[in-house]
């Protein structure tokens, strides 16, 4: 175990610094970095810089060097924990993000709480009653579920919510926390709320590891180690439960674990919709303003919040199907 | 001696063996692919969809761009037969909108006027279009016109600058779903090269690139998208974004088909018909387009199709926060993007129309993806 | 008093409906199943000889159904009873599961849960049957699969089904078949999918095992050869009849029905050297083996489905 645990660590890393790559080349794509854009200010505002007052602006930033010593430099102060400086908001990136990225990491949880929560119930009665009227209901809030864009599913919670019940369920809290300090009640009141943005976030992946449980499941059902089990008089609901179920569970934990960049894009969407304070509205501002740092930060610790989720989930399955431990 | 020993035993699946033996595998996927009802009639679907948004010109009675200034934000209109006094007519009929100002709230409000009477005509000249940009004409499915040549029809409501959803939603499903089908060409055309390569070289070119699809396979997508879509130059026309989104969502779409083109190569190649073929003294090209291919076309082509729905969302999500689809040019998520609010969609539900057709286009492809794999799979032979 | 005969199977039917229409799996299967002896039943594929076991396993799954006959169950630890009879849900079921009757599969790569180890798995048939505590079980799971030869078990109990090769395997599954000491043991192919040495181990250890416990075995194989070498009586099938029934030696020596023979004539060994070996086809010939004769008695004990 502690073998493959090393391994499957090692193989991370690479994979974060093949995305490092790819994050930076991202963010220099576009044309002109954030010296153009403060110089187009500049120059809106009838000022005119010096070159002296330009090259000084370049090399603050340290676009005057090579993109390779760019990277380097970028990537070196992110592993020691400086995230660099937002221009739009003229603060450290690290004042902006954490925050942020807390609740982003709050809210995918309850996805995937949703997701199994919801999926493996559903997901067990649909093959066990397979083709029974359940069965075919089931499947048909999936096939639903899976075809709504969750943009789409959090305007329409957000839309029958105030139209029913007069409710606004924007925000993460209710309206008498919102400028209150932490306190317990502040707490229970993120958590009553928090499982709207977790279920409509979770939405379509439910749908999908319903259905991949389902089929993983009808697979197993008739191997012959349900029927040498049946045969050795394990009774009905303990045999679907420790035998075929126990072997399905494990490629649906691969499943979550693959899931994950899809949650953290909804998550990113649906925030956007629901006025949540994730990183979704803020990473698309420094986007569109070209805010390198900000961006690069936001791009790069969304994936290290996926490729650790994704290192949980196998770290997980390699404890639940000792064949993955053992090779 | 009981009754069932009079029935003579017979083999399974009674009398189709030897039929069956008569049949190409394309016969058989075919024969298995009528029995899933649900995905032909996904298949219909679709294709009328691709028809009615690839003749939008003609079946939309109006342009994008086109306004009914006395219509704004106006419901969607009944399509009907009766007047409200009973009266029967044969040729379908809308009523014209009736405005008033609310005194409280001074929002818009529409009534239908019965006095307003405005016949379905088909086939008839309306606006002047361009189709394709190649040919002219004014000839609509239908259009909505009195005898005194007045008359509009609103089937699913106007926007806030009176432009006809209905019409709109037709011009935006074009965008939407050949952005579906471009978008599968790149994503099978990088995901064949890599996962070809991959598979049938093997060694460290394997390697890489099955490192790029761990490595891709790993990124939030949306985030990136955003990213590289934010990226594009402000100064470009709407028809380069459109390229240059379709490119964007293909980037990190292929690794699934990749992943599954190496494995069906990397298992094909040691496959005993392809080591006979080889061992009689096929050529490589031989070998691989009349033995390898047909066995993995079908599956490829089957991951395509539930590879599309991938696309129109990740299109639909873009164009919704304004940095995919550029107007003019019309998406289904351009349409959606009006709808930011509970506000706006408590007052004009009607805008989030396009949002249905979303739902349709991609479940239909969801379920013709799963009739498909059914289908291919030549030992599914058929019984539950 | 108590039967000869620990099964007596009468005029069972089963039927399968799938959507290509109603195959008779099973049609009027007549036998008895001798206490304490081995009874074969011999076949090729498809003649029903598993459906058979699992009819009297309660087995079957949909879309296979029962459609007639009974299956007379005459225990010497509890009281006889008609396994056909009972309802889905008769505690009897469960007693009829791995503690009267046990079943070895054919497949011991696969008839093992792969996420259990072994010794669990062993130690689980003791605890579905008997209440006893969870250490009690694991030292019977230990004896058990001392007796099936496994060997090195203290560190082998503690090892996953895939870390042993396939003929370990099979005694593991043979171990969990006899861990509660079943009356009737039904060893459904057992070596099929074995290496010919491993078999002939396997077929040993079965009848080492059947003279030291002395329960009733039903055997289940397409090879005559297995079928000489550890059967008392042979039931010989074919398209889910019973064509032919007698003790080993009067089926093999001197077989009545022309399938039968057909189905010796086929065996390699059997002809001289340097003539070609028939296939059971031909050996059948012109012979009527299809229309539906009853049994009928031409000896004790020995059936034939013959006009």
């Amino acid at each position: 175990m502690l073998h493959y645990v090393i391994k499957r660590m090692g193989t991370m890393v690479l994979t974060l610094a093949f995305i490092s790559v790819i994050v930076f080349v991202v963010i220099q794509l576009p044309p002109g970095d954030i010296v153009t854009s403060t110089l187009e200010r500049m120059e809106a505002s009838g000022m005119q810089a010096s070159d002296e007052y330009v090259q000084n602006l370049r090399a603050r930033y340290n676009l005057d060097k090579p993109l390779f010593l760019q990277y380097l430099n970028w990537i070196f102060n992110f592993v020691q924990g400086d995230l660099g400086y937002s221009y739009i908001y003229s603060k450290p990136v690290n004042e902006l993000v954490w925050e942020r990225l807390g609740y982003t990491l709050l809210i995918t949880i309850s996805a995937v709480i949703f997701t199994w929560v919801v999926a493996v119930p559903f997901g067990i009665y649909s093959a066990v009653r397979q083709y029974s009227i359940g069965d075919y209901f089931i499947t048909v809030v999936a096939l639903v579920g899976l075809a709504t864009p969750n943009f789409l599913l959090a305007l329409l919670v957000m839309f029958f919510a105030w139209e029913w019940f007069g409710i606004s369920i924007g925000g993460l809290y209710s309206m008498e926390f919102r400028d209150q300090p932490f306190s317990i009640p502040k707490l229970f009141d993120l958590l009553s709320r928090l499982w709207i943005p977790g279920s409509v976030v979770g939405m379509g992946g439910t749908a999908v590891t319903m259905r991949i449980l389902r089929a993983n499941l009808l697979d197993e059902l008739n191997k012959p180690y349900v029927v040498t089990a049946r045969a050795k008089g394990v009774k009905p609901i303990k045999l679907i439960f420790k035998y075929p179920l126990r072997i399905a569970i494990n490629p649906f934990i691969s499943t979550l674990g693959l899931l994950l960049p899809t949650l953290i894009s909804g998550e990113a969407i649906v925030s956007m919709v629901l006025n949540l304070p994730t990183t979704g509205r803020m990473l698309l501002q420094a986007l569109l303003a070209q805010d390198m740092y900000l961006a690069g930060s936001f791009l790069m610790l969304l994936a290290i919040l996926t490729v650790v989720g994704m290192l949980i989930s196998d770290l997980v399955l390699a404890w639940s199907d000792p064949r993955i431990r053992y090779e | 001696m009981s009754e069932v020993a009079l029935e003579r035993p017979q083999p399974i699946a009674n009398e189709t063996p030897d039929e069956l033996n008569f049949l190409t595998p394309q016969q058989l996927a075919w024969r298995r692919f009528k029995r899933h009802r649900l995905a032909l009639i996904s298949a219909v679907i679709l294709i009328v969809m691709y028809l009615v948004t690839g003749f939008a010109e003609f079946f939309a009675p109006y342009a994008t761009t086109s306004r009914n200034v006395g219509a704004i934000n106006a419901p969607p209109m009944n399509v009907r037969f009766f007047e409200h006094d009973g009266t029967f007519h044969i040729r379908p009929f809308v009523y014209g909108y009736d405005l008033h100002i609310n005194e409280q709230t001074w929002a818009r409000e529409y009534s239908e006027n019965p006095e307003k009477i405005y016949p379905l005509r088909f086939f008839a000249r309306g606006e002047a279009y361009e189709l394709w940009n190649l040919f002219d004409g004014d000839i609509h499915f239908f259009i909505a016109e009195n005898d005194g040549g007045e008359g509009y029809i609103h089937f699913l409501g106007t926007d806030q600058l009176g432009r006809d959803v209905f019409s709109r939603v037709i011009y935006g499903g074009r965008i939407s779903l050949s952005i579906g089908m471009l978008g599968i060409g790149l994503t099978l055309f990088l995901g064949v090269l890599f996962g070809g390569f991959a598979g049938y070289l093997g060694g460290w070119i394997d390697r890489i690139v099955q490192r790029m699809i761990e490595v891709l396979q790993s990124l939030p997508t949306l985030p990136l998208w955003m990213a590289l879509t934010a990226a594009l130059p402000a100064h470009w026309s709407s028809l380069r974004i459109y390229f240059g989104v379709t490119i964007i969502l293909s980037l990190f779409g292929w690794t699934a088909l990749a992943r599954q083109v190496r494995g069906r190569f990397l298992a094909l190649r040691n496959e005993d018909f392809v080591i006979a073929a080889r061992l009689i003294g096929s050529g490589q090209n031989r070998i691989i387009f009349k033995h390898m291919m047909p066995s993995f076309l079908s599956h490829t082509i089957t991951t395509a199709t539930l590879a599309v729905p991938g696309v129109i969302l990740g299109e639909t999500a873009l164009s919704f926060l304004g940095i995919g689809i550029r107007p003019p040019i019309v998406s289904w998520g351009v349409l959606m993007e009006q709808a930011q609010n509970y506000q706006v969609i408590s007052m004009t539900p009607w805008i989030l129309y396009p949002g249905l057709f979303v739902v349709i286009a991609v479940m239909a492809f969801n379920i013709l993806g799963d009739g498909l794999r059914d289908a291919a799979d030549p030992y599914n032979m058929g019984g539950q | 008093m108590m039967s000869d005969n620990i099964l007596e199977i009468r005029n069972l039917g089963v039927r399968f409906r799938t959507d290509t229409g109603i195959t008779n799996a099973l049609n009027d299967v007549n036998f008895d199943v001798p206490r304490g002896k081995v009874t074969a039943i011999v076949g090729e594929s498809g003649s029903g000889k598993s459906v058979t076991a699992n009819c009297i396993m309660r087995l079957l799954q949909p879309p296979g159904e029962i459609v007639t006959g009974s299956i007379q169950f005459n225990p010497s630890r509890t009281e006889s009873f008609d396994v056909v009879a009972i309802g889905e849900r008769d505690p009897r079921i469960y007693d009829l599961h791995g503690g009267l009757i046990s079943m070895v599969f054919q497949e011991p790569m696969t008839a093992l849960s792969p996420v259990y180890r072994v010794g669990n798995q062993v130690a689980e048939a003791i605890l579905c049957h008997r209440d006893v505590s969870k250490d009690a079980a694991m030292v019977e799971a230990h004896d058990m699969l001392r007796r099936v030869g496994i060997p090195d078990i203290d560190t082998r109990i503690q090892m996953y089904p895939f870390e042993f090769s396939g003929g370990m395997r099979q005694r593991v599954v043979i171990a969990m078949a006899l861990v509660c000491n079943p009356e009737v043991l039904i060893c459904d192919e057992p070596t099929t999918a074995l290496d010919v040495t491993i078999q002939a181990e396997i077929l040993t250890l079965i009848k080492d095992l059947q003279e030291e416990l002395s329960n009733s075995i039903i055997f289940i194989t397409h090879d005559i050869g297995i079928v000489a070498q550890i059967a008392d009586y042979v039931v010989v099938m074919y398209q889910g009849r019973v064509l032919e029934i007698g003790t080993v030696r009067q089926v093999l020596k001197d077989p009545l029905h022309p399938y039968t023979k057909g189905l010796l004539a086929a065996i390699p060994g059997n002809v001289p050297k340097n003539v070609r070996l028939s296939t059971i086809a031909t050996a059948v010939g012109d012979a009527d083996i299809t229309t539906p004769f009853p049994l009928k008695e031409v000896g004790e004990g020995r059936l034939v489905s013959l006009p």
